[in-house]
């Protein structure tokens, strides 16, 4: 066997995926804090404040990536959900349902930051804006997710299922995202673009950093509840009970 | 015709069943047996097609027709109207025409004083010999049979057996299902005992 | 191929005739939510006319999904379906079969009743042609689309509400689309890139949408 297939076949087994995310966790959360602090204060204390928006667009520096992470997670799940119908990898399976309630969660940091930054912008903390509405509309993708996923008592029959609705969603999520953009054009431009950036170097790294942090804790938080799935899955499997 | 080695299906992240194996030719009848809940239905329906075996092989070399516990019947359409419907779905042996076919089938099951009425008006016994009429036009030639001889009266199992005997005759071949009390007479059949998955589970941690 | 397909819509109008009662319960529903607009907003007509294209919408979605909780339930629960499903015909197909019997008798009369919904909320006459363009290419859609989710809750006790959870936030581009066509129309706008649109999505569901939903029948019925 080629190493390539070795470490597919390896990462499909519950006792060696266990063992090596154990490895991977304090690394991860390693990089995560380090990342965090350096981000925050460039941010929070280094980056000028916006000359139209003052000080309250620090709340980008948690709200941009909490939302880019938000929809990178679904894209995630339906990779996942992918490959564990496809090949009926268990970790696989365990993995893409596991990031569901990380992917509700920073979907919901990334709501409530957009509406206290539009409080002070706006006057209001909701203004029907499409990229909040969108987010709100992924929300609600998460919440089909997660409650397919708890309505059925098999656990396996429910991670497939929840993996077929979250392939289902991101073939919808960028129509919807589009449409909804199209609905309401009166919104803020895209300030990151592929080429070139309207954002200002002090302002771009502290977001980039941040980014790059929010990858770290949700791969080490991902880890984490895929290894305490695992365990309470295989609790009467031999390698379980060596271990613990 | 059907091959199955160390078969087992794991639900609740524990086998069902215990794994089997065996292998059923043209003309055999292999029963399957074993006490409530050992999981002789999930077996069949692994076989059938319907769930993916989690251990094991399973050889199979066409598509089987599995009779489950649910009779399939429309409860708004008669009971013609629910054979035709199987016929035309599912397609039927030869070329003969459907009417006379069907018309046939029904008088063969015993039906005949039923056959415009209603499925939802149907006994237990009855609906059980509408869903065996597949069996007298059915094109497969490896039947999965899960108990069978449920509701069905002395006069019910005596047509059920000649029905399987002649399919075996003509190189056909049948697995069965039963919890025990009625068997199926004058076969020579193989047995198949299945043992809890949970059931050992328990044993080997006490 | 084409005979199972047939024979399955046949048994399906068959059925639906036989409790031919029952579809009317998705038109009247209709009626009854659109009613409770006037009552609720008031019966200003320049309010209502410009708020019908959504109004008429939102209650045609909601009357769609109604239906789609026992779009498969009957077949699972009998056990025709894992029969079906065995006979060696295409699973999508089913699908398929099964989704164009639900369009025809409960979306195409949505479609056929709109102009009288229309009438009631005062939607200007220009309106009412694309409103029912628009009801023609979308309820398939909705169809199409609301089929997955009714494989999905299927083999479940009580999925009518997870249904509407898991189709609703699918649905919106298309209520984007439409309810934009039918104001566009109204205002004298070009209204033929929603349409067209609209139309798209109708093709790639058409294409995707029962391979889907044959993907969840199988997973309901394992």
């Amino acid at each position: 066997m080629n190493r390539f297939i070795l470490f597919f076949h390896n990462t499909g087994s519950p006792p060696w995926f266990y063992r090596f995310s154990g490895k991977l966790i304090p690394w991860l959360w390693l990089g995560f804090a380090v990342l965090t602090v350096i981000g925050l204060y460039m941010g929070l204390f280094l980056a000028p404040p916006d000359y139209q928006q003052g000080e309250s667009v620090r709340i980008m520096y948690l709200h941009v990536p909490a939302a880019w992470l938000s929809m990178m997670i679904f894209g995630l799940m339906a990779i996942m959900g992918f490959i564990a119908l496809v090949w009926r990898i268990r970790v696989m399976e365990v993995l893409m349902i596991s990031s569901a309630p990380i992917g509700a969660a920073f979907t919901v940091i990334a709501l409530i930051t957009g509406s206290l930054w539009g409080r002070p912008t706006w006057g209001t903390y909701w203004v029907w804006d499409a990229r909040l509405t969108s987010e709100l509309v992924l929300l609600f993708l998460y919440f089909g997710v997660i409650a397919l996923y708890n309505a059925y008592d098999e656990p396996r029959k429910a991670a497939r299922a929840a993996s077929l609705m979250a392939i289902v969603g991101v073939v919808n999520l960028p129509i919807i995202h589009y449409s909804v953009l199209w609905w309401n054009t009166l919104h803020q431009g895209s300030s990151i673009g592929t080429s070139g950036s309207g954002i200002h170097p002090s302002m771009l790294w502290p977001l980039l950093i941040m980014a790059i942090a929010s990858k770290f804790f949700y791969g080490a938080n991902l880890l984490s509840r895929a290894r305490l799935q695992l365990l309470k899955q295989d609790h009467r499997k031999r390698w379980v009970r060596e271990l613990l | 015709m059907l091959s199955v080695s160390e078969l087992s299906f794991e639900r609740y992240f524990e086998r069902v069943f215990e794994p089997v194996s065996f292998e059923v030719s043209a003309g055999s009848l292999l029963l399957v047996t074993g006490a409530n809940g050992c999981g002789k239905t999930t077996l069949l329906r692994v076989l059938a097609g319907l769930l993916e075996p989690s251990e094991g092989e399973l050889n199979c070399r066409q598509q089987p027709l599995y009779a489950g516990h649910n009779p399939a019947i429309k409860d708004d359409l008669s009971v013609t109207e629910n054979i035709r419907f199987m016929m035309n779905f599912m397609g039927t042996r030869g070329n003969q025409d459907q009417t006379a076919l069907c018309q046939q089938v029904i008088d063969k099951v015993g039906l005949s004083p039923v056959a415009q009425q209603e499925g939802r008006t149907l006994s237990a016994g009855q609906r059980k010999r509408c869903s065996l009429s597949r069996l007298l036009f059915c094109a497969e030639s490896l039947w999965l049979l899960d108990e069978p001889y449920s509701n069905l009266d002395p006069e019910g199992i005596a047509l059920l057996d000649s029905i399987m005997s002649a399919h075996l005759n003509a190189g056909g071949a049948c697995v069965l299902t039963t919890h025990g009390s009625l068997r199926p007479e004058g076969f020579a059949l193989q047995e198949c005992l299945l043992i809890s998955g949970r059931a050992q589970n328990e044993w080997t941690t006490t | 191929m084409r005979g199972a397909f047939l024979a399955l819509l046949r048994r399906d109008f068959l059925l639906a005739y036989r409790r031919r009662a029952e579809l009317l319960q998705p038109l009247v529903f209709l009626l009854v939510v659109v009613t409770l607009f006037p009552l609720g907003v008031g019966p200003s007509p320049q309010l209502l006319a410009n708020i019908a294209p959504g109004v008429i919408w939102i209650a045609a979605l909601l009357a769609t999904v109604l239906p789609l909780d026992s779009l498969f339930r009957s077949d699972f629960e009998d056990g025709t379906l894992e029969q079906m499903a065995l006979s060696g015909q295409p699973l999508a197909l089913i699908a398929l079969a099964r989704t164009v019997a639900h369009w025809l008798v409960s979306g195409l009369p949505i479609v056929l009743m709109s102009p009288l919904l229309a009438m009631w909320m005062n939607l200007p006459d220009e309106g009412v042609p694309v409103l029912l363009k628009s009801l023609a290419i979308g309820t398939p859609v909705l169809s199409l689309v609301g089929a997955i989710g009714g494989a999905l809750t299927v083999s479940l006790k009580r999925g009518g509400q997870l249904l509407s959870l898991l189709v609703f936030p699918l649905y919106v581009p298309l209520l984007i689309l439409a309810t934009s066509a039918v104001s566009a129309a109204v205002a004298g706008l070009p209204y033929g890139g929603q349409l067209g649109l609209m139309l798209a999505g109708m093709i790639g569901a058409l294409t995707l949408a029962p391979f889907a939903t044959a993907a969840a029948l199988k997973l309901s019925l394992s």
